[in-house]
């Protein structure tokens, strides 16, 4: 077991360092010029060098670079140009909205798709089966930004139950944010929940037919304490997969839901930092989107092995 | 005890509902989110939006008509020369901060403008200035290098506004000015919020006690937070396809009024063939620009014919110089010997660019132009290749600062346009000081523009500003890009 961390944790580094490098020559051939940005098209060139001098554009590019992830490993993300203020402090306000919006979203979608699947696989065919299928089949299809959109005219310009959009802050309490992240959350997780719903009912429906369970039925265990103890336990391997899998895509898909409700998170910010060309708030971002990625597929192959007492032993 | 709880219920219940009565806050929606707050650093719209006349005062203001203003400066005398500027100020003003306002913040502030190592956006406001001097708190001197006909209007820009000395390092983050509002939150990513000054020097100049600044970006969810009653007021809705619906809905006012952004296609004067007059009389001669407005924007913005907002007093309307007519268009064409002529349009992402593009594609194509569009990047790739490199045949972008007329004086600009007789009446203009003089001047720049189309002139961007019908004092023009909210109020 503490093999298998340790591999991974190296791969995880070297992979890190990678990525660093990749978004930092990606943004070095981007076209446009931050300072150009700032000061608009009245700007006279002086201004413009002022400006450049400024924001340290005019040294070389490895120095740049170096400087980047040293400050990184030292804990120091840099100062946005646009802001004026520490990008940690401005990431931090945001993952205070997108973290808390993904995990919601996870637990509804996971709070959806466990029972629905196993209850869809303990009677194939039936009625929970056809419904889950419906259900299911409608959520992959509709996109979750236009789920978002029909939530806002519904529960907020018709109902008035949900403010239509933005986040008033934790400072507010927990019951007004809490308001503000629901509707973004569920529309989020509906289509998550409809594939993590399927794949549960076919992980399920493989695990009911192996020979375990049948020997399982044949010596007596009844049929809810089968499933129970020897189904989904097993089917919840691949479901973990999945899972793991959508963590990534809820932080990524929150882009398109935090822009409909107007949810200033990190999405959100880090579309306005590309589109002012606030490069080291860039750099920033896409580097721990990448590795909440990373670090998520790390805890899925612990998890794995945690749940597959073969993994552990085999490596 | 179910009396007790009855009673909390009731004092829970009544703490939600918003106080109705005289209300006095005020939620305004903005598209775009200013990267800071500091509008004599940078020259993002979105500053002005939040911080003129609100937060920040200059020695002088603009009104909702366009005209010029006292504000900090309560008078002013200029010597016959025109080249010596005296400012009276206002005497009992304070920063918001508590330190005194007085003629050495002023100095200040514009040398802090004009030096060579400031970011300031605007420059050419400084660049008469000789010398700032300060005989006595209450008194500033201003001695020019040259005449200038429109000083007094340029130091009524947030550019210009008087910052301290003690806090101006800090207005980007924590701004510090002397208006009736101050600062009191950013939430970033989703509002500032500003609160009634209780030592503004104007004593009840303002109703209001907070105003909030929203902002929001997406058209769809712009309307939904109107709807919802999220905000009280966009006055630069982004949605003019759903604006109609607005405008026939009793609760709310919905007013198209003119901004300071003329929409022009630029053409590129250095190339060919584009350095033939007649092609470009010819391409504008192809548009049908009451036909481009109903198209690009649901009708509502005013045809232009020159480079000249119909705000400005000394507008003059040129749209039948070179009116739509594709045959007049075809001879020109072909007497230049550009028949089946075959260019590009660099075309920004902003959906009023690429509906505009579309449409002029369709209407050169009847008179035998075939005009291919190439998208790009407002404003980080369009500055880099249409604005620095030049790289281009055709573009579009709507130019939204007030009295912008001499972009096509400078030689550097983009759209390499060289005429002396254009650049003749613009210097004459900016030096001269007689007003109906200078406005004569304006009016023959315009002229020149419209018979020479340096650029196809199309239409005039409008403020299609939406409030609840409630609201009272917002302006249904922006003769200056802002968001006066100082004489707002609400309705009983």
């Amino acid at each position: 077991m503490l093999r298998l961390i340790a591999t991974r944790l190296l791969s995880l580094a070297i992979t890190l360092m990678a990525v660093s490098l990749a978004i930092f020559l990606i943004l070095e051939v981007l076209p446009g010029d931050p300072a150009a940005i700032m000061l608009g098209t009245a700007a006279r060139e002086d201004t413009l060098a002022a400006l450049r001098l400024e924001m340290g554009l005019d040294r070389p590019a490895l120095v740049r670079y170096l400087e980047w992830v040293g400050g990184i490993l030292h804990g120091d993300l840099g100062t946005s140009f646009t802001y004026k203020l520490p990008v940690s402090t401005l990431v931090a306000e945001r993952l205070a909205i997108t973290v808390p919006l993904s995990l919601l979203a996870i637990l509804i979608s996971t709070a959806l798709a466990l029972p629905l699947g196993v209850a869809a696989a303990a009677k194939r065919d039936g009625p929970v089966d056809k419904a889950v299928l419906v259900f299911s089949q409608l959520g992959v299809a509709v996109p979750n930004f236009w789920i978002g959109l029909l939530f806002i005219l519904f529960f907020s310009t018709y109902l008035g139950w949900f403010p239509a959009g933005g986040f008033p802050g934790w400072a507010g309490g927990i019951v007004p944010a809490f308001k503000a992240l629901l509707l973004p959350a569920v529309a989020l997780a509906l289509p998550q929940a409809a594939v993590l719903t399927r794949v549960t009912r076919s992980a399920t429906l493989e695990v009911i037919g192996a020979d375990f369970v049948r020997t399982a039925r044949a010596k007596g265990v009844d049929r809810s304490a089968t499933l129970r103890r020897h189904v989904v336990p097993n089917a919840l391997i691949p479901v973990t997969t999945i899972l793991g899998l959508q963590l990534s895509f809820f932080f990524g898909g929150a882009i398109l839901v935090e822009n409909v409700f107007n949810l200033p998170g990190l999405g959100r910010l880090a579309y306005q930092a590309l589109a002012q060309r606030d490069l080291i708030v860039i750099k920033d971002i896409v580097l721990i989107f990448a590795g909440i990625v990373i670090v998520v597929n790390f805890l899925v192959d612990i998890g794995y092995a945690l749940l597959d007492p073969r993994l552990r032993s085999r490596s | 005890m179910s009396k007790r709880i009855l009673a909390a219920a009731l004092l829970f219940s009544a703490s939600l509902v918003p106080a109705y009565a005289a209300k006095t806050s005020l939620v305004v929606g903005m598209p775009i989110e200013p990267p800071g707050l500091d509008p004599t650093v940078a020259a993002p719209v979105a500053i002005r939006e939040v911080t003129w006349v609100n937060l920040y005062e200059g020695l002088v203001r603009l009104d909702r008509t366009g005209k010029v203003q006292p504000l900090l400066a309560k008078s002013w005398e200029v010597a016959p020369d025109g080249l010596t500027y005296t400012f009276k100020l206002q005497d009992g003003v304070k920063f918001h901060d508590g330190s005194t306002f007085d003629s050495a913040d002023v100095k200040f502030a514009f040398d802090r403008a004009r030096d060579p190592k400031s970011t300031n956006a605007q420059k050419q406001i400084f660049a008469p200035i000789a010398s700032i001097e300060t005989p006595d708190p209450s008194t500033v001197v201003i001695k020019l290098k040259e005449t200038s006909g429109n000083f007094l209007y340029y130091l009524s820009w947030g550019d210009a506004v008087i910052v301290a000395p003690e806090t101006a390092e800090n207005n980007k983050a924590n701004p510090v000015g002397t208006g009736p509002f101050k600062f009191k939150s950013w939430t970033r990513g989703d509002r500032v919020e500003l609160v009634r000054n209780p030592d503004y020097w104007q004593k009840d100049k303002t109703k209001l006690e907070t105003v909030t600044f929203r902002f929001i970006n997406d058209a769809q969810a712009q309307v939904a937070a109107l709807r919802a009653g999220d905000v009280d007021a966009f006055p630069n809705l982004g949605a003019p396809e759903l604006f109609a619906e607005f405008q026939k809905d009793a609760r709310f006012k919905a007013v198209a009024g003119n901004t300071e952004g003329e929409t022009v296609a630029g053409l590129n004067s250095a190339k060919k063939p584009f350095d033939d007059p007649r092609v470009r009389k010819a391409l504008m001669h192809a548009v049908d620009r009451k036909a481009l407005v109903d198209g690009a924007y649901s009708g509502f913005g005013r045809p232009i014919g020159s480079f000249f907002s119909p705000n400005h007093p000394a507008f003059v309307d040129l749209t039948s110089v070179v009116p739509y007519d594709p045959e007049k268009a075809k001879a020109l064409l072909a007497e230049a010997g550009a028949s089946n002529l075959s260019i590009t349009i660099k075309t920004p992402q902003m959906a009023y660019a690429s509906r505009s593009a579309e449409l002029l594609s369709a209407m050169l194509a009847e008179v035998g132009v075939d005009l291919k569009i190439i998208p790009t990047e407002f404003p980080a790739k369009w500055i880099e290749e249409v604005f620095k490199n030049k790289d281009y045949d055709v573009t579009i972008v709507s130019h939204t600062e007030p009295l912008d007329i001499d972009i096509f004086a400078r030689d550097t600009y983009y759209f390499n346009y060289k005429n002396d007789k254009f650049k003749a009446a613009i210097s004459d203009a900016a030096k001269t000081t007689d007003e109906k003089a200078r406005f004569a001047k304006y009016a023959e720049a315009q002229k020149i523009l419209a018979e020479d189309v340096p650029a196809l002139f199309l239409f005039q961007l409008p403020k299609l500003g939406v409030w609840n019908a409630k609201v009272k004092g917002l302006w249904e023009n922006s003769p200056i890009p802002s968001n006066d909210v100082t004489e707002v109020t609400w309705d009983e």
